[in-house]
């Protein structure tokens, strides 16, 4: 049995990766492509005869795959299916580091999990408010609530936009640019960042087409996503790169941190950087983007 | 005595006058005198060398009881030639103890099994051989030794005279009258002749095997008339469909593809790779994805390949075209692209023998000045010695071909391989059999990490330096065996069934007869 540490609520998530639960070939090893979460697919990939021996799958691959520092997290299946509440029982039983709730509507849905996954952590012996939670929005209603939702419950790490059901509720299709997407994108970034959580982006379902999922994925980033939900291990690389911050971006924020500990040193506390007027939301912005830099991998500076 | 690379070597194998490996340049700068054919004069003009049939030329030929005959393997698994004149050999002409000495054997020769079976082949010389022939072989039926050699060293003892052929059969797409031979021009085309050339030099009488006769002089030639003895013309010498592809595709695997692009990001971080460098290139799963992600770091650094050297494919062949290899060096080509390409382009695109590819006992093989060698791997082990010659149940189905040579002579050579598969464990304590030796492997790729040789200190530095992650081939072992638990060691019968000669001649390994298979 493979002991997981405790799972930490903030952490680096710029690529979750969806694999079929069922699939011992795929899950097997899914941490080698390097994705910083990993979600195990309980709901659509699995056909509906299929679903108690998906579970056994995922809870044997819980219990004896070492996935080291990848995040494990579980979609399980909608509220409105006779599978949830096994789903919970079977995902914290097997000790994952959180789960993924689809179709969540309302705040209502979140504790009704909550409360599951509580139950379940009573049951199985397990740490109370070990499990992580994260919401799937992917319905009108889910996005109007987007802010309810995230702050319906501790465990709440994020939420991600989900864009095949939605775009269906919208009577619309995939557009490059995502003009159809924009608001929804929107909404759920402000509720995200109002409620202090994380904020992840639909899939890119063509996976031959790279110019497009590339322009996505750089759209995703100037918009403030933290990271975005991928298909293919081949997609890992670009995404990572591109919310990496850039050279620039961190000897910028190196620049304005030096010269913060100089000013502040001389009890100055508005001033000039590179012709631009700088005070503390700034300095707070540079440490973010160096502890992201860190994160990333891509700092070589000794802040 | 144990070698080099710790292997036992029987002392009645050493009392042959074998010497065990002792390390990769143990042989330079020895001198030694090349053997040379015993040929027949045709001073008297003649119109035709062409004969009625194989037996005719077998006959013209001097086909006798417990001769050496050799055929190529540029025709890959589509050959029908080899299977072909063995037919005549031993069931029209009732030959027997005859050794089969050939660049390659695998299921096309399929046949050759059970003459090893019935007695009939008593000795089999490759740098190949998988399918049956393998099987037979791992089961003790082949009356001698079978001697596995690289495509380098399968020359190297040919010159020194190690073996003697006394007929060599050699396929060909197109050939005249007179025996001017090439892998184009045909009904079924291979490209390059690379594998034929030397045996064409070597053997005491030669006999090309065409279905596509054209006119006098089939020029340029791979295959000179003045070596030929006759030619028969047959129906087919080969399936199309097994000679060649129709593309290679690079495969959409996303293991396979993070393996490459690994491959390709440690390349792009070794001083070596800058303009005109050289690159073994081939076509295994990994091996021909790197091309493509080395095409991206070669536009963004604005650097070109010099060279290309090895089997081609479409994927090398069109980045040349794109204006990023200059010369391609070509031993054999793997798709219809690569074939159509060596006879369009004769300036930039050229065909070469196995010995000038490889042969570490010529003055200076081309894989000598290589700077990148991608390889693959069955097995390797915690001391980088690969195995390409046995399966881990100790069966003989692999070809080392040009894999010790480009491995010996290149400056960075990487093995790519999964660290896992089918259940089986690729980084493993030992490897069953030692094709390629530690010393010449400096760089393992794998799904599960990266490891470098520690002899190789510097490239350490130089992954470093790029922030690319490697760790101990040790921890790559540990966790493959982690995952699949610790293997049974085989279990060996005592009789030796092949021996692994190393490029120089020297023993790497036996392989030895298996209890049950």
């Amino acid at each position: 049995m493979i002991p997981r540490p405790k799972p930490k609520k903030f952490r680096l998530r710029r690529t979750m990766m969806f694999m079929n639960a069922q699939k011992p070939k795929l899950i097997r090893d899914a941490y080698i492509y390097g994705c910083d979460s990993i979600i195990l697919d309980l709901e659509d990939a699995v056909a509906e005869n299929q679903k108690d021996a998906a579970r056994f799958s995922l809870y044997h691959a819980l219990k004896n795959i070492d996935y080291g520092d990848t995040e494990v997290i579980v979609r399980i299946n909608g509220l409105d299916t006779p599978h949830w509440q096994e789903d919970i029982r079977c995902v914290v039983a097997g000790g994952a580091d959180g789960l993924r709730i689809a179709k969540c509507e309302s705040a209502d849905d979140v504790r009704q999990v909550e409360a599951h996954v509580l139950a379940a952590e009573r049951e199985f012996g397990v740490e109370e408010g070990r499990t992580l939670l994260m919401a799937a929005l992917e319905s009108p209603k889910g996005i109007m609530n987007a802010y309810d939702i995230v702050t319906a419950s501790p465990r709440m790490f994020g939420c991600a936009i989900s864009g095949g059901d939605f775009r269906k509720s919208m009577h619309v299709q995939i557009v490059r640019g995502g003009i159809e997407m924009l608001t929804a994108r929107g909404l759920v970034l402000l509720a995200a960042r109002a409620a202090g959580v994380q904020c992840f982006d639909t899939m890119y379902p063509f996976i031959d087409d790279t110019e497009g999922f590339e322009a996505e994925v750089r759209q995703n980033r100037e918009m403030g996503f933290d990271g975005k939900s991928i298909v293919n291990p081949r997609q890992i690389r670009y995404v990572h790169e591109t919310f990496a911050p850039t050279e620039k971006e961190i000897a910028y924020a190196e620049k304005l941190i030096r010269s913060f500990n100089e000013q502040a040193n001389q009890g100055v506390g508005v001033y000039t950087v590179d012709g631009k007027m700088v005070d503390i939301p700034f300095f707070e912005d540079a440490h973010r983007v160096l502890a992201l830099a860190k994160a990333c991998d891509v700092y070589r500076g000794d802040l | 005595m144990r070698n080099a690379v710790g292997r036992e070597i029987p002392d009645e194998l050493l009392n042959t006058g074998y010497e065990g490996y002792k390390g990769k340049f143990y042989r330079d700068g020895t001198i030694f005198q090349k053997q040379s054919p015993r040929v027949r004069r045709y001073g008297k003009p003649q119109e035709s060398k062409v004969c009625q049939s194989i037996r005719e030329a077998c006959q013209q030929c001097g086909a006798h009881d417990g001769m050496t005959v050799s055929f190529h393997s540029d025709f890959r698994n589509g050959d029908y030639v080899a299977s072909m004149v063995m037919k005549v050999l031993v069931e029209d002409m009732g030959l027997t103890d005859l050794t089969v000495a050939a660049t390659s054997l695998g299921n096309a020769q399929d046949l050759i099994a059970d003459y090893i079976a019935q007695g009939k082949v008593i000795g089999i010389q490759t740098s190949g051989v998988r399918g049956r022939i393998g099987e037979v072989i791992s089961q003790g039926k082949l009356k001698t030794p079978a001697i596995i050699r690289s495509h380098g060293g399968r020359p190297r003892a040919i010159e020194c005279g190690e073996v003697h052929i006394d007929i060599t059969f050699l396929a060909a797409a197109s050939a005249d009258p007179l025996g001017n031979a090439k892998g184009t021009g045909g009904k079924h085309n291979c490209g390059s002749l690379g594998f034929a050339v030397l045996d064409a030099k070597y053997a005491d009488h030669v006999v090309i095997v065409t279905d596509t006769l054209v006119e006098f002089p089939n020029l340029p030639a791979a295959i000179d008339c003045m070596d030929v003895d006759c030619v028969c013309v047959v129906d087919e010498v080969g399936d199309p469909a097994k000679i060649a592809t129709k593309e290679a595709r690079v495969t959409k695997n996303p293991r396979e593809l993070m393996m490459a692009e690994a491959v390709a990001d440690v390349i792009a971080a070794t001083p070596y790779f800058k303009d005109g460098f050289s690159f073994q290139t081939g076509v295994g799963g990994p091996s021909l994805a790197v091309n493509r992600f080395l095409e991206k770091h070669m536009t963004d650094k604005n650097i070109k390949m010099g060279f290309a050297l090895g089997g081609m494919s479409s994927v090398i062949c069109q980045m040349q075209d794109k204006g990023l290899v200059e010369k391609l060096l070509d031993a054999q080509d793997f798709d219809a692209v690569a074939i159509e390409h060596l006879a369009q382009h004769s300036d930039r695109h050229h065909e070469i023998s196995v010995s000038a590819y490889a042969n570490p006992a010529n003055k200076g093989a081309y894989v000598n000045y290589l700077d990148y060698a991608v390889l693959g791997a069955l097995e390797i082990d915690t001391h980088f010695n690969v195995n390409v010659t046995t399966g881990s149940d100790g069966v003989l189905r692999g070809a080392p071909g040009g894999h010790p040579d480009a491995a010996a002579g290149s400056k960075c050579c990487i093995i790519v391989t999964p660290l896992i598969r089918n259940r089986i464990a690729t980084v493993c304590q030992d490897v069953v059999t030692v094709t390629t030796p530690g010393d010449c492997v400096d760089v393992l790729v794998t799904d599960y990490g990266i490891a470098v040789n520690p002899q190789r200190q510097d490239l350490e530095d130089c992954l470093d330096k790029a922030g690319i992650a490697h760790v101990d081939i040790k921890t790559l072992q540990e966790k493959a065996y982690q995952i699949l638990g610790t293997p049974d060691d085989l279990k060996w019968g005592d009789k030796v069934v092949a021996i692994q000669e190393a490029r120089d001649g020297t023993v790497l390994d036996v392989v030895r007869q298996v209890i049950s298979i």
